[in-house]
Formats: C-alpha cells, sequence, structure tokens
C-alpha cells in the first residue's frame, strides 16, 4: 500500500506549492507501468485530503500506456505490462514510457 | 437559474484558474535519497539495499554473513520491520551496530527514515551498511534509498515465478539470491526458470545459489560484497 504514502506526498507537495488556495481539482499523471495503483490513490486521497485546503478536490488521474517495440520482429504496440510478451511470441521487449508519476495541474479557486 | 426565464435557484459559479505544477510524485523521497547516496560516498560506505519477500532467510543471511566477515569487514545494519525490535536483537547478538526503524503501518522503508537511521548509527569509514528493507516484494521496489547496489533475495519455498508476479522488484536488482537450496531435494523449485524469469525483467542481474543455514555459496556472496566494497561505495543507483 505504498499509495498512502504517495498520496499524501500529492496532498503535501499542493498544499506547500498553492500556500492557502482552495484546491478545487488535483490532475495527476500516473503512467499503466509505474506500479501505482490509480484507485488505491483514489481511495486513500479523501483520507489524506480530509482537514487540508485539498479537501473535496476532485482527483482526475491520466494513465498513459508504456510503448513497447519487439526487438524480434520490430513490432510497436501500448502496453500497460513491465514484462510484456509480443504477439509474435518474444519476451525481447522494449517498453518506453508508461512510468510517469506526476501533478500535472491544480485548479484553485 | 434558468438562463431562459430566470426560474429556479441562483446559482453562483466562483472563478477559478489552472496552475501548471509538472511535479514529480517521488521528488522528495528521490532528492533525500541523492542526499544520502552523496553522504554515503564522501564517508565511503558501501550501502546494500536487501529486499525480499517475508521468509526468505534475510536476516539468517544477516546474521551469518557478519559473524563470518565481521573481523575483516566492518558492518552495520539499518532493520526495518513495520513493529517489535526482534530483528536489531538477533543482529546486535552479532556484535554488529544496529538500528531499528519500525516503519509503523508503512510497507515501505523511505530515503528520509534511512537518513535518519544512518544519523543514529553513524557507520565507520570503510564499512559496509547492510539496510534490511520491510519484507514485502511491492512497495519497497518505488524508493530509492541512495543504496549503491540492490539485492533480491528469493528462497526455494517461493514459487519460481515470482519475478514475473513482481516485476518492479526484480527489474531494479543488481543481484539475486536464490536462498535455502539446502532445501531443493524437498520442493520442486527450478532455479533456471527463476533465473530466466529475473533475466527477463533485468537482464543483467547477477544470482548467486546461496544456503544461508548450510553455508553453501557464502564464499560468492563475500566475494560479491568485497568486490563492491572495493568498487561501488560511492556508484550511483543503476535503477529507473
Amino acid at each position: 500500500m505504498h499509495e498512502l504514502s504517495i498520496t499524501q506526498s500529492v496532498v503535501d507537495a499542493v498544499t506547500e506549492r498553492m500556500c492557502d488556495a482552495r484546491i478545487r481539482r488535483i490532475r495527476l499523471e500516473v503512467g499503466r507501468c509505474s506500479g501505482l495503483v490509480p484507485d488505491a490513490v483514489r481511495f486513500c486521497f479523501e483520507l489524506v485530503a480530509a482537514g487540508t485546503t485539498c479537501e473535496g478536490a476532485a482527483l482526475e488521474i491520466d494513465e498513459p500506456p508504456g510503448r513497447a517495440t519487439c526487438r524480434a520482429c520490430g513490432d510497436g504496440f501500448d502496453t500497460a505490462e513491465v514484462l510484456p510478451l509480443c504477439g509474435c511470441g518474444s519476451a525481447d521487449v522494449a517498453v518506453e514510457g508508461g512510468r510517469e508519476l506526476r501533478i500535472r495541474e491544480v485548479e484553485v479557486v | 437559474m434558468c438562463g431562459t426565464c430566470g426560474c429556479g435557484p441562483e446559482v453562483t459559479t466562483e472563478a477559478t484558474r489552472r496552475v501548471a505544477l509538472e511535479i514529480d510524485l517521488l521528488a522528495k523521497n528521490d532528492d533525500r535519497a541523492v542526499a544520502n547516496r552523496r553522504w554515503l560516498a564522501d564517508n565511503d560506505v558501501l550501502a546494500v539495499n536487501l529486499m525480499s519477500s517475508p521468509g526468505s532467510g534475510k536476516t539468517t543471511l544477516l546474521e551469518r554473513t557478519i559473524r563470518d566477515l565481521g573481523d575483516h569487514l566492518s558492518c552495520a545494519v539499518l532493520e526495518g520491520d513495520q513493529e517489535t525490535l526482534l530483528d536489531a536483537e538477533r543482529i546486535g547478538a552479532t556484535g554488529a551496530p544496529v538500528v531499528q526503524i519500525n516503519t509503523g503501518a508503512g510497507c515501505h522503508l523511505d530515503a528520509e527514515m534511512v537518513a535518519d537511521g544512518v544519523r543514529r548509527l553513524a557507520p565507520e569509514r570503510g564499512s559496509v551498511l547492510f539496510v534490511e528493507n520491510v519484507g514485502n516484494l511491492v512497495c519497497p521496489a518505488l524508493f530509492d534509498l541512495g543504496e549503491a547496489a540492490r539485492v533480491v533475495i528469493m528462497s526455494v519455498t517461493e514459487g519460481a515465478d515470482k519475478p514475473l508476479k513482481y516485476p518492479h522488484m526484480f527489474r531494479t536488482a543488481d543481484l539475486m539470491l536464490v536462498n535455502k537450496v539446502d532445501l531443493l531435494p524437498h520442493v520442486e523449485f527450478d532455479v533456471a526458470h527463476c533465473v530466466a524469469h529475473a533475466r527477463r525483467a533485468r537482464p543483467d542481474v547477477e544470482v548467486l545459489e546461496v544456503s544461508a543455514t548450510r553455508g553453501d555459496g557464502l564464499g560468492a556472496w563475500y566475494d560479491w560484497l568485497r568486490h563492491r566494497r572495493i568498487t561501488g561505495a560511492g556508484r550511483g543507483r543503476t535503477f529507473s
């Protein structure tokens, strides 16, 4: 449940950066190969936001996929797997992206 | 309020503005890890992050390692567990300096906990600092502690497919120790399969087969440590 501490870091970073501004919306980017479960972040957010300027804010999570390239057949495909298999059966696949873990933007009053 | 005739309740719309932040979620931990790594390099301390599921034999391996190497290599230990001082007491009995970090509800060590532990432990120059992470193959993988090397321990009583099930952990490992090989005659565990799976996660991972209780393969583990001690104290992280 590392999502709890990471969600805490979201609220810490936003409250620190935005001072007393009331937060209405937070947009995160959580790549599909990042190792973070978006639903767990949503579950934790309400808990850690309570009593802060983020309380009641909407949480939007973009989930960009990784981009895989097969070294055997050269095929390229989107993936949510850290160790994907290519359709040709090869496991020799390079994955780029999909590991994003960022606070993109906030909407404040 | 209805926009045509004005009926219905009055709705107030508050003015909001968007602010782009572009903050990395792990930035705070990673900054602290960079500071840890710098301190460890400046003080010539080799930090090794030991990670595994609960019960793989991390603490037994450390006890044996310290007892076997203690006269020639200075060792210190940061013990990470959710609760209790039990592992710190076991390590303390070997004579090595040890600090217990209890994470409470937390499921992993982070760089700040390690910074605090290192301050309390004050490992001596030229030593090896073992960081025994919380037994967990999921959460510790994401948190850089400032270590020079990551060692993942697997025991043959676990499934050989664990590297595929927990790829985040195995893709960051510099060394995989396959522990409890003395039990191989009694369990169905295919070492070659396990190694092949680990190399899918990290093609250049080193692998050693050991038994912390019977002593198999420990010479190679000690050679690995001595080699890293000579070449690797100031090394940056090798995973991303």
